[in-house]
């Protein structure tokens, strides 16, 4: 038996995510008495496939089919598949993210393997093997039994951590069987910005709502994320106006996510808004308005205008750093 | 060009939500129902290309598993613009018992694109979709924003980490959405009101299916301590705190 994770790259390089997946099933593994295998798509060197040893994998499977250099959802399903065959997996792990989702319930059907989304820690009993996820769009926790032999599960990104326990893994090359019919997906042009943090991996997160006023007092926010090197976010209504780009969008309709401080600049709080950040660990609010529902969920809070108090914050993180 | 939309009935997002049973049954008591926001969504796309291409789409189904305390949903999805209903007339137990039942009718009466929501708002599942396509053999693709049919050519744009895709498919094929596939979802004017009450909604018997997990109870979120606030003329001590206290910066 053992414990296969689907080990995400981004540009040829693991995301913190992906860390924090090896570590997660690191921990399981021992819960088990089972061990990791960690399944790699894609162009990654062998220095950074050797990284998810540091995190208790003790075998790598490598693939690289150049016809898998972009997402087909069905021909990753059946590479996965295949692979868990082969390790004899019983459990398997993907990121909550848009590529472990649309994967994990593929897989799901192939393997006859009962899957849970969005997971935020370690199962609560290993027999029946129940485990906790978030549902009603973070409103509650739901405690669900997978009742099949194969299971399947998206783990919430920043739920576990990263724990380091290394392995010297041996590394492997896996040739999945796929046929070009299976490929149905042609990408014409990709899109995506480099170089950034990603809103979904980012530790710390600097948002703004409509309390910004518009587009042209963003540079605080900006300079602010830059300086603690984090991501940028918004409300709904500033992408809908067009002041930010969707790729910021958090909430129930955008983005979830879990950093460990959202700073919620100008953001009134509505449900949600808050179904996309309410597991950030740390939330900080900056509002003028001192009934602003966003005060009920915050950790720290400033009454205020965010014009004048974000330069203040900048100016002590600043200081801080120094 | 068929296309198939599987609607969710979902409680209004401002809903609070409550538990009953010793906390192992959602409370239903005063909530209002709702088309599930993407499934909406995509069946504004839906309507918005099949008034632009009448002679490619000639008609647009919504498919929904549930009892008849749905139907009020259902109705309003036709009063919206679909042509046609199907009820599969079983409570929901998971997200496979779903993308299982509509399988089954979808491989008796097939369609050229299905469209679900990204995750429904009450279960999460984010799992029909992929289900569905897995069970049809059908290729997937998730996280859309766009979708145009030009000349029966179809071309997609779907999320990726920090950006998006344009794709090209061919039918059959199932896709998930999320926001941006439309700017905003129809509201039912008075006509299509009345000519949803002439419109077919047609009730399917479930077929046999085992869930593969099981609800079995639910949770509050902890509360949270309460917010220490700042003074605003001392900025310096939030980093301080964020620093020594939290020690998270
Ligand atoms: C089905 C549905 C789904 C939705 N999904 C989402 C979603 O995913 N994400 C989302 O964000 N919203 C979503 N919404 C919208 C949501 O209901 C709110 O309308 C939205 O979050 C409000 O955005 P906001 O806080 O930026 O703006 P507002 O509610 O207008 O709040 C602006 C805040 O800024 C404060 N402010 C103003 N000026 C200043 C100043 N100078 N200094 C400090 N503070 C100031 C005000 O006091 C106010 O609290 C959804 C709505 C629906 C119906
Ligand atoms: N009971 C249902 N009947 C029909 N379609 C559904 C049902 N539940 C979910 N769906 C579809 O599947 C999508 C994702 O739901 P889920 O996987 O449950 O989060 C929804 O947006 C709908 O398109």
């Amino acid at each position: 038996m053992s414990i296969l994770v689907f080990a995400e790259n981004w540009d040829g390089k693991f995301k913190k995510q992906t860390f924090e997946l090896v570590s997660y099933a690191n921990s399981l593994a021992k819960l088990l008495n089972s061990s990791v295998v960690a399944l790699s798509i894609g162009k990654v060197e062998d220095d950074e496939l050797k990284k998810l040893g540091n995190y208790g994998a003790t075998k790598i499977l490598n693939v690289s089919d150049n016809r898998l250099n972009t997402l087909d959802n069905k021909a990753f399903t059946i590479t996965i598949a295949q692979a868990a065959i082969k390790e004899n997996a019983n459990i398997i792990i993907f990121p909550h993210n848009i590529t472990g989702k649309a994967i994990a319930s593929r897989i799901s059907v192939r393997l006859k393997a009962g899957l849970v989304t969005g997971v935020n820690g370690l199962p609560t009993s290993t027999d029946p093997f129940t485990i906790v996820k978030k549902s009603f769009t973070s409103k509650a926790f739901a405690n669900i039994v997978i009742k099949t032999p194969v299971k399947i599960i998206t783990l919430f990104q920043n739920a576990f951590g990263i724990i380091e326990s290394p392995a010297s893994p041996v590394i492997e090359a896996f040739a999945p069987e796929i046929n070009d019919s299976d490929i149905k997906t042609i990408v014409k042009e990709v899109n995506k910005v480099t170089g950034k943090i990603l809103l979904t991996d980012a530790e710390i997160v600097v948002s703004g709502g409509r309390g910004m006023k518009g587009p042209e007092n963003w540079g605080a926010i900006e300079e602010l994320a830059k300086l603690l090197n984090g991501a940028t976010a918004c409300s709904r209504p500033v992408s809908d106006e067009g002041w930010r780009s969707h790729e910021e969008h958090v909430g129930q309709t955008g983005k979830i996510i879990a950093p460990n401080i959202y700073f919620a600049c100008g953001i009134s709080g509505a449900i949600q808004h808050l179904g996309g950040v309410s597991s950030s660990k740390y939330i900080v609010a900056i509002n003028k308005d001192p009934e602003a529902p966003i005060f009920e969920v915050a950790d720290y809070g400033i009454v205020g205008d965010v014009q004048k108090i974000l330069p203040e914050i900048i100016n002590a993180v600043k200081e801080l750093k120094s | 060009m068929k296309i198939l939309i599987c609607i969710s009935n979902v409680p209004d997002t401002t809903t609070k939500i409550k538990f009953t049973n010793n906390n192992t049954t959602f409370d239903v008591a005063g909530v209002q129902w709702i088309i599930n926001p993407w499934d909406e969504l995509a069946l504004t796309r839906a309507i918005e290309l099949k008034e632009t291409n009448a002679g490619t789409i000639e008609n647009i189904t919504v498919i929904h598993v549930g009892l008849n305390t749905s139907d009020p949903t259902i109705r309003k999805a036709l009063a919206i613009g679909a042509d046609k209903a199907i009820r599969i007339n079983a409570e929901a137990k998971d997200s496979y018992f779903v993308a299982a039942q509509i399988a089954e009718f979808v491989k008796k009466e097939p369609f050229d694109v299905i469209l679900c929501g990204i995750e429904s708002s009450d279960y999460n599942g984010f799992s029909v979709g992929g289900m569905l396509s897995e069970l049809l053999d059908y290729p997937s693709v998730s996280a859309l924003s766009s979708l145009e049919i030009a000349n029966a050519e179809i071309k997609l744009k779907r999320g990726i980490d920090g950006g998006h895709e344009v794709i090209s498919i061919v039918t059959p094929f199932v896709g998930i959405v999320q926001k941006g596939i439309a700017k905003e979802a129809r509201i039912p004017n008075m006509r299509g009101i009345m000519m949803a009450k002439a419109k077919p909604l047609q009730v399917v018997e479930p077929v046999l299916i085992d869930n593969f997990t099981e609800f079995v109870s639910f949770e509050y979120p902890k509360p949270k301590a309460t917010c220490k606030k700042i003074d605003p003329e001392n900025v310096k001590e939030l980093i301080n705190l964020l620093h020594n206290e939290a020690k998270v910066i």
